[in-house]
């Protein structure tokens, strides 16, 4: 019987997206768990670098009062926005992305295509790591400790309603969406070019643009590039935008929440059009791929 | 013979290379125009003994110590051939291995230096305005001395932490606690004599790291002079020094407890 007859013969059934996301985030667990040393090493390094990062601000902080406009708390409400998304793309997306040109030179990616589930699901997917969530709840531990700061201090303490909370994570989200897609994107090329061994450096370059205030690409040179990473390659929008939203929410300050929204609209509209594109610039890839080793 | 050998070795991607040079530059762009929005609240005025133009000329230095001092890839080299077994060639060859790694570095980074000149005067020639002018002569030398120091710092600081294999087998956690606090302390993220509340102060004057990054540079902006100078060149041999006796005494301790895996 060719395999042909035997997919007509068995009823089609809808993959649950769900249950195999929990069962490759089991497994990830498992195989993580299986080397519990060096899942605690790399948790506590990961915290470290953060830490580090930190006390590199904390040291400027001592020197000045703002930093292109944000305030200490501010910043660092900013600071743990990045180390939350860059987490969530790192456990998440990050693994999978790199192994893409493996499969593609090992002809693996035949398994994937095979497959009765959407491809670009399965292997973006496929693997969890679990030590990157640290940071994520590092990032956390930042957020709420410079949110207190920031409620009770004595001048224009923040208000902070569940509304602001909740369009945060929402943003976030986005965020993690658009990051997604410029990664995606990448390892897609590399069905084309058959290697992509610069996806790692070329991902530090584009998260080191993105982790700073936009207000700091300022000048004959600065805004250029503020333009460039706000409508071409949307990665400033990723943290800036959640961070303005939990740090100056709407109506506390005319002239910033104006921004603020014009910024969170043009932010809904880039996730949707960067998923768009990177999906569609994957399925093209896909077409054009011609396996290896059958 | 080994340095041809090396060279050759490094200059088959030659354009790759310079390119990669060139991107190095990048993360030094946004640390620009994060120091430039500080001063610009700031308004004219320093940061612990820099101005702007000198925290530009501070970044751009660094990438320069950095070159010599950083050793791509040689501990996890040594520990690898500790645990693949292929060191045995070293203990039945009449020759010193460390030395003999040393040579093949030297040879690698004058390939380096042979290409990446290239973009490296190209992005001091645009960034120019940025250095107070030509230093003293006395910086000059003490500059060069402290990059020949500090490559050999690089070299040995290294390769113990290589030789460290030789009872972990695996170093690769090891060294990436090694490389970020290398990044924090060395002064590749900041000029570190910013860390001037005490306790961190004499730590971080006293640990080799700073001689990775921040001392080449510091002395060629003229931030050290005199007595300063020359106590912190001595400190820096001493550490080259110690390193090398280190290395040493792990290398004989570690072959006499080796037990050659892999037949």
């Amino acid at each position: 019987m060719s395999t042909a007859e035997a997919t007509s013969n068995t009823p089609f059934r809808r993959p649950s997206y769900w249950g195999v996301f929990l069962t490759f985030a089991r497994n990830s667990l498992v195989r993580d768990m299986t080397f519990r040393g060096n899942f605690l090493i790399e948790c506590v390094t990961s915290v470290t670098w953060m830490a580090m990062n930190l006390g590199f601000y904390l040291i400027i902080f001592k020197y000045t009062r703002q930093i292109a406009g944000w305030d200490q708390y501010e910043f660092f409400a900013f600071l743990s926005t990045t180390m939350i998304v860059n987490s969530l793309v790192q456990s998440f997306f990050m693994p999978n992305c790199e192994e893409v040109s493996e499969l593609i030179r090992t002809g693996g990616l035949d398994f994937a295509l095979l497959k009765p589930i959407d491809t670009q699901f399965l292997i973006s997917l496929r693997k969890i790591e679990w030590a990157g969530l640290s940071n994520f709840a590092a990032g956390v531990v930042l957020l709420v400790f410079s949110l207190v700061q920031m409620t009770t201090r004595s001048d224009t303490p923040l208000l902070l309603g569940p509304v602001s909370l909740m369009l945060y994570a929402y943003f976030v989200l986005c965020g993690v969406v658009i990051m997604y897609s410029v990664m995606i994107s990448l390892a897609a090329t590399s069905i084309w070019l058959g290697q992509n061994r610069s996806l790692y450096d070329f991902w530090f370059y584009i998260t080191n643009f993105s982790r700073y205030p936009m207000e700091i690409y300022d000048g004959p040179w600065g805004n250029p590039l503020r333009m460039i990473f706000t409508f071409v390659l949307p990665i400033l929008l990723v943290v800036n935008v959640p961070a303005r939203i939990i740090a100056w929410p709407f109506g506390a300050d005319a002239a910033q929440s104006s921004l603020t929204w014009y910024l969170s609209i043009f932010t809904l509209l880039a996730t949707a059009v960067s998923f768009g594109a990177s999906r569609w610039l994957f399925q093209r890839a896909l077409r054009g791929y011609r396996s290896a080793s059958s | 013979m080994i340095l041809r050998i090396s060279l050759q070795e490094r200059l088959v991607y030659r354009g790759d290379f310079a390119l990669g040079t060139l991107m190095r530059f990048l993360p030094i762009v946004t640390q620009v125009f994060l120091w430039y929005a500080i001063f610009q609240q700031l308004g004219q005025s320093n940061i612990a003994g820099y101005n702007y133009q000198e925290f530009v000329a501070y970044y751009l230095l660094t990438m320069v110590a950095r070159a010599f001092s950083s050793m791509p890839g040689l501990s996890s080299q040594i520990a690898g051939q500790i645990r693949s077994g292929e060191i045995k060639k070293f203990l039945i060859q009449p020759i010193d291995p460390l030395g003999f790694m040393l040579l093949s570095r030297v040879a690698h980074k004058l390939a380096y230096y042979s290409v990446a000149a290239g973009p490296f005067a190209l992005v001091f020639f645009l960034c120019r305005g940025y250095f107070p002018g030509w230093p003293e002569a006395t910086a000059w030398a003490a500059f060069l001395a402290s990059l020949v120091l500090c490559f050999l710092l690089g070299y040995f600081l290294e390769a113990c932490l290589g030789l460290v294999g030789f009872w972990l087998l695996e170093v690769s956690s090891l060294l990436f606690v090694y490389m970020l606090f290398s990044f924090f302390l060395s002064g590749h993220m900041f000029p570190i004599d910013m860390l001037d509340s005490e306790p961190w102060a004499t730590i971080v004057n006293t640990l080799p790291f700073q001689y990775l990054a921040y001392f080449p540079s510091a002395v060629l902006l003229g931030k050290i002079e005199g007595w300063q100078l020359v106590y912190g060149l001595t400190l820096e041999a001493l550490w080259v020094v110690f390193f090398i006796l280190l290395s040493r005494f792990l290398w004989l301790r570690g072959t006499r407890r080796y037990s050659a895996y892999g037949g």
